[in-house]
């Protein structure tokens, strides 16, 4: 019947030291060579993150010795004695970035509600569309709106007034100059509100038909089950959204140094000047004098790192597990 | 029963309203703002601030001209830096990804996005500035090239991965190989999506100012070649609008116009392109 | 397996009057193009392909029949060994094509040599004369005015070089289902294949289409070995010579096409063809 004859061509079956030769026809079939060329370009990315760490760490190896971890708790930001200290700085960070999330995710979160859950498609689409523009403007550009119309604003009418009715809280009393905390929030809102709507919207929007249907089926009105239903099953994506967004404050820079004052203190009141991380390595870093000086801004841009990674791994996690909710139905 | 039903319906205009407000707000909030930078850019805009070099401080006049080309060179190097390794990766991670190493590279990808930018300028002023000794153009270059790849890596992988999977099928069983048909069918199916992912990445690198602080620095001057400091349009909009003089602060609106007029116009640009290539493969 | 020592013997007897009636009826000495042995396939822990045994004719259609899932796409990908594009997946036993083992045959060669039309059109988003072309040009040599001549020659072939004639520079993506799907056809033609597996070519398309890819078949089969899995029992009465019955990952019943759509050997594939089940 059917003969092994020899008229098989290319390759015979590998024996012996066909492993060697079968590794080489797959290099010639170039498979191989453009897996590894590939996977080498995409471990480069790791190499790079890992070097970034260390270099980090390496580099802010003084204040570390010097200062262990007083470093993060010491308000004492003082170059000529070289004292340094981080908290003025993770509470200017912390304090703007809470007030631009105070006044962003209402708004984006409502706006969110609204583009996906109210508004007809081709509204919902071209102001969605407007918004993801606005999240690619610059945040130098955000910085000089925020010098020429936001702190003209706050100095004149609105600090005065916040001052007037709500000046029993400490938030309100003290010196007006315009730029402080306040407004380095409000830039800050601006800044992160695309980014909260944008990512909420999509979101909501993931969020199976049947789960808004039945709601509507029972009688319930749109509101009812908007939020009754839906917002509470997107909810970890919202909350996702909200961490993303609280990330990008965090590290947001120009915007923030533009408008803050500039002055390493802590401050209760709003219309303080301060400073965040971002700003002060921004505006030091090139002025330092000294290694202790560097490292030390070096330090504080590991605490900045860090504080980042673990914002955006929470957040990535909360956002998966929505989208993995909405396909496990 | 029919009173709470009334009160119901209430409730649902006026949270409808609400949040129309809160949509609306946002929305004119931002483009209120930005129309009044656009106002004021273009009042300042002229020939002489595109075609001139600063002039000294306190004197009237002079443009950035240095400053639109620094910030295209930084560009140059950022891409010819990142967007290879960007490319590279996203393919493999689409086309050939092992278990634990596209694991690995997806969340070192991933984290490296979410490094602030002004750590990244700490970052390449350690492994560059600090052995070069100066600033640089190439230093600048490279931290806005490390910080496009995870975004290009991203987009790459987005394309590939829509490319219907029975394209390579349908190459395979012609009798390419798998880097073949990768190559030859899947990469140039999905060329447009890339393309744009990366014009979009450079963009978004292009007004990043903190990770040039302390890398390309400034300049008032042309900066030849790759090894000095050189001015970029954000660096320079930073510069001018902090500072005490008003005719700087007047190009601070004018270059502050035209990095926006630029990013948005590539933004744009890539949505219709984008769009449009749906309605293509529908036919 | 199931088969009773009863059933047994009447395959056993049918399978060797099938074997006698291809001698008879055959010119060529060489009659049969696939020889599959004991074939058994996994996906991962699964098996999906239990112990097939059978014998392609060349130069003929050949239909496999039965209901969803049941592994007759599954085979088809065996044979030009596109199952190991998925990760996972064990094969055992062996196929014999004109016999040569396939699994020590260097794969190009052997895709080259079988061809593959699937079930939905997947033209490449490039110009008709470019998805053409295609093979040609990844199997290298011809170029310039002899690619043109062989494009045109496989655009004949697939009953479609009037409708697109003045078209190769345009997408292929603007065709219908049905010219798509031809192009297709001329696509794995172009590279002279001896065997054209279909995996359920008609499917996704129209009658009239579905009408004009089943002349084709009757053109192709005299160059080429045609096998062909369809859904509809009617399509495989209609072109194929012999017909296979899969059920379960398992191979029914295989015979001329007549036989067993008349006359069934086996329950199963009598009770599928009177639509009991399926």
């Amino acid at each position: 019947m059917s003969t092994f004859t020899g008229t098989i061509t290319q390759t015979a079956r590998p024996e012996g030291s066909g492993r060697a030769r079968v590794f080489l026809k797959r290099l010639r079939s170039g498979d191989e060579i453009a897996h590894l060329i590939t996977l080498i370009f995409a471990l480069f990315i790791f190499l790079i993150t890992c070097l970034l760490v260390y270099e980090l760490y390496l580099h802010s190896a003084i204040p570390r010795h010097r200062f262990g971890w007083h470093f993060l708790v010491s308000r004492v930001w003082d170059p000529v004695f070289e004292q340094f200290g981080a908290l003025p700085f993770i509470y200017g960070t912390l304090v703007t970035s809470a007030l631009a999330l105070l006044i962003a995710v209402p708004l984006g979160v409502g706006g969110a509600i609204f583009l996906a859950e109210f508004a007809p498609t081709r509204i919902s689409d071209s102001l969605t569309f407007v918004v993801e523009l606005l999240a690619a403007v610059p945040s130098v550009i955000y910085g000089l709106l925020g010098i020429f119309i936001v702190i003209p604003l706050l100095r004149d009418p609105v600090d005065p007034f916040l001052k007037k009715h709500l000046g029993f809280l400490p938030l309100f009393q003290g010196p007006i100059y315009g730029v402080g905390f306040l407004a380095a929030g409000l830039v800050l809102a601006i800044m992160i509100v695309p980014f909260i709507l944008s990512i909420s919207r999509e979101v909501l929007l993931a969020v199976p038909t049947e789960q808004r249907e039945a709601a509507l089926a029972v009688g319930a009105t749109r509101w009812e089950s908007t939020w009754q239903v839906v917002v509470p099953y997107a909810r970890a994506g919202i909350l996702g959204s909200i961490f993303l967004a609280l990330a990008r404050a965090l590290g947001e820079t120009m915007a923030v140094t533009m408008v803050i004052g500039n002055t390493p203190q802590i401050s209760a009141s709003l219309f303080a000047p301060g400073y965040s991380i971002a700003a002060v390595i921004a505006n030091e870093f090139t002025e330092a004098t000294g290694p202790a000086y560097l490292e030390s801004l070096i330090a504080l841009g590991l605490v900045l790192f860090i504080l980042t990674i673990i914002l955006n791994g929470l957040a990535r996690l909360l956002i998966l597990a929505t989208t993995r909710r909405g396909t496990a139905h | 029963m029919r009173y709470r039903a009334g009160w119901r319906k209430t409730v649902n205009m006026l949270m409808l309203g609400v949040t129309g407000l809160c949509a609306l707000v946002t929305v004119s909030v931002l483009v209120l703002i930005l129309a009044y930078l656009a106002a004021k850019g273009w009042h300042y805009l002229s020939w002489s601030f595109l075609t001139q070099l600063p002039k000294p401080v306190g004197e009237v006049g002079g443009g950035m001209a240095n400053a639109i080309v620094g910030s295209g060179k930084l560009l140059l190097v950022a891409a010819v830096t990142g967007v290879p390794v960007g490319l590279m990766a996203g393919i493999y991670l689409a086309e050939f990804g092992g278990k634990t190493f596209s694991f690995l590279v997806r969340y070192t990808t991933d984290l490296l996005n979410g490094v602030p930018s002004i750590v990244m300028g700490i970052f390449i002023y350690t492994i560059v500035v600090l052995p070069m000794g100066h600033f640089s153009a190439l230093a600048g270059g490279l931290a806005l090239g490390v910080m496009l790849i995870p975004i290009v890596v991203r987009s790459t992988e987005e394309f590939l991965r829509a490319v219907p999977g029975t394209l390579l099928e349908g190459a395979l069983a012609l009798g390419a190989s798998r880097w073949r048909g990768v190559a030859t069918v899947v990469i140039p199916a999905a060329f447009r999506g890339i393309a744009t992912g990366v014009l979009l990445s450079l963009a978004r690198v292009a007004g990043e100012t903190a990770p040039l602080l302390f890398t390309s620095f400034s300049n008032r001057y042309w900066s030849p070649g790759w090894s000095q400091p050189i001015a970029s349009l954000p660096v320079m909009i930073y510069t001018y609008a902090i500072s005490p003089y008003r005719s700087w602060r007047q190009q601070a609106w004018a270059a502050g116009f035209v990095l926006l007029a630029l990013v948005l116009l590539v933004n744009i640009g890539a949505h219709i392109i984008l769009s449009r290539r749906y309605s293509i493969q529908r036919g | 397996m199931g088969m009773g020592a009863g059933t047994k013997l009447s395959s056993i007897g049918s399978e060797t009057n099938f074997r006698v009636r291809m001698t008879e009826h055959l010119p060529r000495t060489s009659d049969i193009k696939f020889r599959i042995s004991h074939l058994n396939f996994y996906y991962g822990a699964v098996q999906a392909l239990h112990d097939i045994s059978l014998d392609i004719p060349q130069n003929q259609i050949t239909a496999l029949i039965g209901p969803s899932g049941c592994g007759k796409s599954t085979f088809l990908r065996t044979l030009n060994r596109m199952s190991e594009t998925i990760r996972h997946t064990r094969v055992e036993g062996e196929i014999l094509l004109d016999d040569e083992d396939i699994f020590s045959m260097d794969l190009v060669t052997l895709r080259r040599r079988v061809g593959m039309v699937f079930q939905k059109p997947n033209p490449f988003p490039k110009t008709i004369f470019d998805n053409v072309a295609y093979g040609l040009r990844v199997n290298g040599g011809l170029r310039g005015a002899a690619l043109a001549d062989a494009v045109e020659a496989s655009l004949r072939r697939a009953a479609l070089w009037d409708e697109v004639k003045d078209q190769l520079g345009k997408s292929a993506l603007t065709l219908s289902g049905g010219q798509q799907q031809r192009l297709c056809i001329a696509r794995a033609l172009a590279v002279n294949p001896e065997v054209l597996l279909l995996d359920e070519p008609c499917s996704a398309l129209d009658p009239i289409a579905t009408a004009k890819i089943e002349d084709l078949m009757f053109t192709l089969k005299e160059n080429c070995t045609v096998l062909i899995v369809t859904h509809s029992m009617q399509q495989a009465a209609r072109v194929s010579t012999h017909t296979g019955f899969f059920l379960l990952g398992k191979l029914i019943e295989f015979n001329e096409t007549d036989i067993l759509f008349k006359k069934p050997l086996r329950k199963e594939t009598e009770d599928y063809i009177t639509g009991r089940f399926g």
